[in-house]
């Protein structure tokens, strides 16, 4: 794809705009369809490989409007059913494109606590955007109405006006609730459980809240400000927040529970234990988990190396194992960091990749190298036990899984290595070990996901759980969303006693 | 906020301090550690062993040595001053019970960790036999508190200066010939120390616990950069050990991991030596 510059594009949106407002007659739905898909503004690839700022600008005003004119308004709103929180989106979409944008944000706010997030960081084209009929219409769902852009231009323009407020909190009931984790599904419980006047604490482990939307996506796919600016709405809503607290070991979930008068514990602790291949080579210097190699540069802020003490490993050559967000993440960072060559491998196609497509472009645009249908098979050593190859073996695509998804089948004989100095392996993570190891009572479930009901319960009664610690490795939207159910169900319970 | 109440110099490069840590100090239990972070913006999180805990006054004792910037920065605190960032208790506390006879050694800093599970030992009725060791005499750490803990003392210096000049392991292979031999051995120390403990307790089917401090992030399990392989398998030190079975561990990966960031952090050493110099100089000026 060509670079367009952002002043171009919204020069041009708002000459096309002021065309269409110039008519009298409403626009037919032939017409929406022949408005352009407006393209997202975005920094130069050659410029943001070497920068850590966003990478998505965002919809200048005509932009926004004229992307929302795209939508045909839909009676059955199929995109409200790919909503994991069910969105009214027609109607903020109708107000973005009416330039009522105060409007929008109420209305996506109803349903979402965090657009500005989910606007940037939710798989919009298997959501929202998949079963959109713009994109229908045109046969091509990379047509579909950018659901996802418009939320991000709400929720920026709010923040930008300085329009935000911290929803009302209720009287103080003199109930306690504790939050364990501070990711978006504690986020989402957090703000939920306060706004109905309970005391809410929340328990982080690390020296910062904000969880995986502050240690695993980057700067430049999530503005850290937008999440300390989420956190610190919390703050003004009257929740505690406590950093370096880890229950299971600071406190325990019983101790919670019996000595601290908690009424209610919601555990949001998110993924723990990054997963391995299990292949020869693993524990070599120079091989790092995604989750290792993405902390030191977001938390730790390894990229400022003028300021930051914490190290990251100087790299030449990459491969980065994997085909989702992660992977991305972690091959776009290492460009980021100072790789010369990033290549991304993966035993798949393109199209099974769990990745956003906006986020395999990106990589792509940038110049991660992709491999495809091939995986490690092991990581070769030198006398000092650091990685100076990889070894892979070639795949192709047999019968469709339990996933769904053709599995790849290896190829007898058909090695090869690639000569790289560190490995990233992003093939997921298990979820958080440590509340399990020390909470006798609570149901696991196999792969060590806890075990719960639809609204969130856990086998312990007044213990509720959701999020990556549930769902195994999700999304944040999906975090949310059962952070939203959890803790109506804990409303519920607390308002009955 | 962790208040240093006390600040004590005890070596060159070693430094006790006492920090106000209440939640710690009253969970915390022997072999465990805490990671600690000097500065929230942009400072390196690091783990620390805990050697002793006041749950009363609500204080932990950490005892470290200087090896590079992270341990440089928390060594320039003064005493009043406050450590923005502990998180803890970290890791399983050791097991402790009643095997007969155990020998516990200590190499250097080591010591600090292994003291509290020398206590928890004796206190669980066993018999104590301590071999501790340094480089040299003004390295050795918590000589009182382990002699006074002990049925058995054997001091030790690679130089001599102090004690019987020997490694460590000398007085334990003579340790182990003895009939009864120990049931149980604990060793702590750097890991070469640790190495050399376990191939000297092996031909004697001894059992063996060593304490691994590993490359960490955020010691909740979440990172995978403390992992070590343990019989063949891939383990976290936060969340698996710290303690592990000394004849199982591959230390020459360990050894390895552990110099992942030697350049880099040989040269931030060097930029904060001359910081701290100028700070020092500006001070006098």
């Amino acid at each position: 794809m060509t670079y367009s510059n952002p002043e171009s594009l919204e020069r041009i949106a708002r000459e096309h705009l002021a065309e269409l407002e110039s008519r009298t007659e409403p626009l037919k739905p032939k017409e929406r369809l022949r408005i352009p898909p407006q393209v997202m503004p975005e920094q130069p690839p050659e410029e943001r490989r070497h920068n850590i700022r966003e990478v998505a600008l965002g919809y200048g005003p005509a932009q926004a409007r004229l992307e929302a004119l795209r939508c045909l308004q839909c009676k059955n709103a199929p995109c409200v059913e790919g909503c994991p929180v069910r969105i009214d989106i027609p109607s903020f979409i109708r107000a973005i494109a009416e330039n009522r944008p105060e409007e929008a944000i109420a209305i996506i706010k109803r349903n979402s606590i965090l657009p500005a997030i989910c606007g940037r960081v939710c798989p919009q084209e298997t959501q929202c955007q998949a079963p959109c009929t713009v994109g229908k219409s045109l046969k091509n769902i990379a047509a579909a109405v950018s659901i996802g852009r418009l939320e991000r231009y709400a929720a920026d323009w709010e923040r930008e006006m300085g329009r935000a407020k911290p929803p009302e909190v209720k009287p103080e009931t003199g109930r306690k609730v504790a939050v364990i984790g501070s990711g978006p599904a504690s986020i989402t419980v957090a703000a939920d459980v306060r706004r109905e006047g309970h005391a809410v604490t929340m328990f982080e482990a690390f020296h910062k809240p904000g969880g995986v939307l502050l240690y695993g996506i980057p700067e430049f796919r999530l503005p850290k400000r937008i999440v300390e600016e989420e956190i610190e709405t919390l703050r003004k809503m009257g929740v505690e927040i406590r950093t370096n607290f880890v229950v299971g070991r600071t406190r325990t979930l019983n101790d919670l529970l019996e000595k601290d008068g908690y009424d209610a514990v919601f555990i949001g602790a998110g993924a723990g234990l990054p997963k391995f291949m299990n292949i020869e080579g693993e524990n070599l210097v120079g091989v790092f988990s995604a989750n290792e190699y993405l902390t030191r540069a977001n938390l730790m802020r390894a990229y400022d190396r003028e300021r930051a003490r914490t190290p990251i490993y100087p790299s030449r050559k990459v491969a980065v194992l994997g085909g989702g967000n992660v992977a991305m993440d972690a091959a776009r960072m290492a460009l980021r960091i100072g790789a010369a060559e990033v290549h991304l491998i993966y035993r798949r196609t393109e199209a099974e990749m769990p990745a956003r497509v906006e986020e395999v472009a990106h990589a792509k645009e940038e110049g991660v190298q992709f491999h495809l249908l091939q995986n490690a098979k092991r990581i070769l050593g030198d006398e000092y036990g650091r990685v100076r190859g990889i070894e892979l073996l070639r795949y192709e695509l047999g019968e469709p899984d339990d996933s769904g998804r053709r599995r790849p089948v290896v190829i007898p004989e058909s090695e090869l290595v690639m000569e790289v100095d560190t490995v990233i392996v992003a093939i997921g993570n298990e979820p958080n070990p440590l509340i399990r190891q020390t909470t006798p009572g609570l149901q696991i479930a196999r792969g060590g996901t806890l075990v719960v009901d639809e609204d969130g319960r856990t086998s312990i009664p007044r213990v509720f759980a959701g999020g990556d610690i549930v769902l195994g490795a999700a999304t944040v939207i999906l975090a949310m969303g059962e952070g939203r159910r959890a803790a109506a169900a804990i409303n519920a319970m607390l308002a009955e006693k | 906020m962790h208040r240093i109440v006390e600040k004590k110099v005890l070596s060159d490069e070693v430094f006790l301090y006492r920090i106000e840590a209440p939640l710690i100090a009253e969970s915390r239990k022997p072999g465990q550690f805490v990671i600690v972070q000097t500065d929230t913006e942009y400072g390196e999180r690091i783990p620390l062993t805990i050697a002793d805990a006041d749950p009363v006054a609500g204080t932990i004792t950490l005892i470290f040595q200087v090896v590079g910037d992270a341990t440089h920065r928390l060594a320039a605190l003064p005493e009043g001053g406050v450590i923005e960032n502990v998180l803890g208790p970290l890791g399983r506390p050791t097991h402790i019970e009643h095997v007969g006879m155990v020998v516990c050694v200590g190499g250097g800093i080591g010591v600090a960790p292994l003291h509290p599970i020398a206590q928890a030992m004796k206190r669980a009725g066993n018999r104590l036999i301590v071999i501790l060791g340094a480089r040299t005499e003004k390295l050795i750490i918590l000589e009182s508190e382990m002699r006074a803990l002990s049925d058995e003392f054997i001091l030790c210096t690679d130089d001599g200066s102090r004690g019987r000049k020997a490694l460590v392991t000398e007085p334990l292979r003579e340790v182990c010939a003895r009939t009864p031999k120990p049931d149980q051995v604990v060793a702590i120390g750097p890991p070469i120390m640790m190495k050399a403990v376990s191939e000297t307790t092996r031909p004697f089917a001894i059992p063996t616990i060593v304490s691994l401090n590993s490359i960490m992030v955020d010691g909740t399990g979440m990172c995978g950069g403390c992992r070590v392989t343990v019989g063949g398998q891939t383990r976290f030190v936060c969340v698996d050990g710290p303690e592990f079975d000394g004849h199982e561990v591959d230390f020459t990966n360990l050894m390895q991991r552990l110099r992942t960031y030697k350049p880099f952090e040989d040269q931030a050493h060097e930029r904060c030596h001359l910081e701290l110099q100028i700070q020092e100089l500006k001070k006098h000026a």
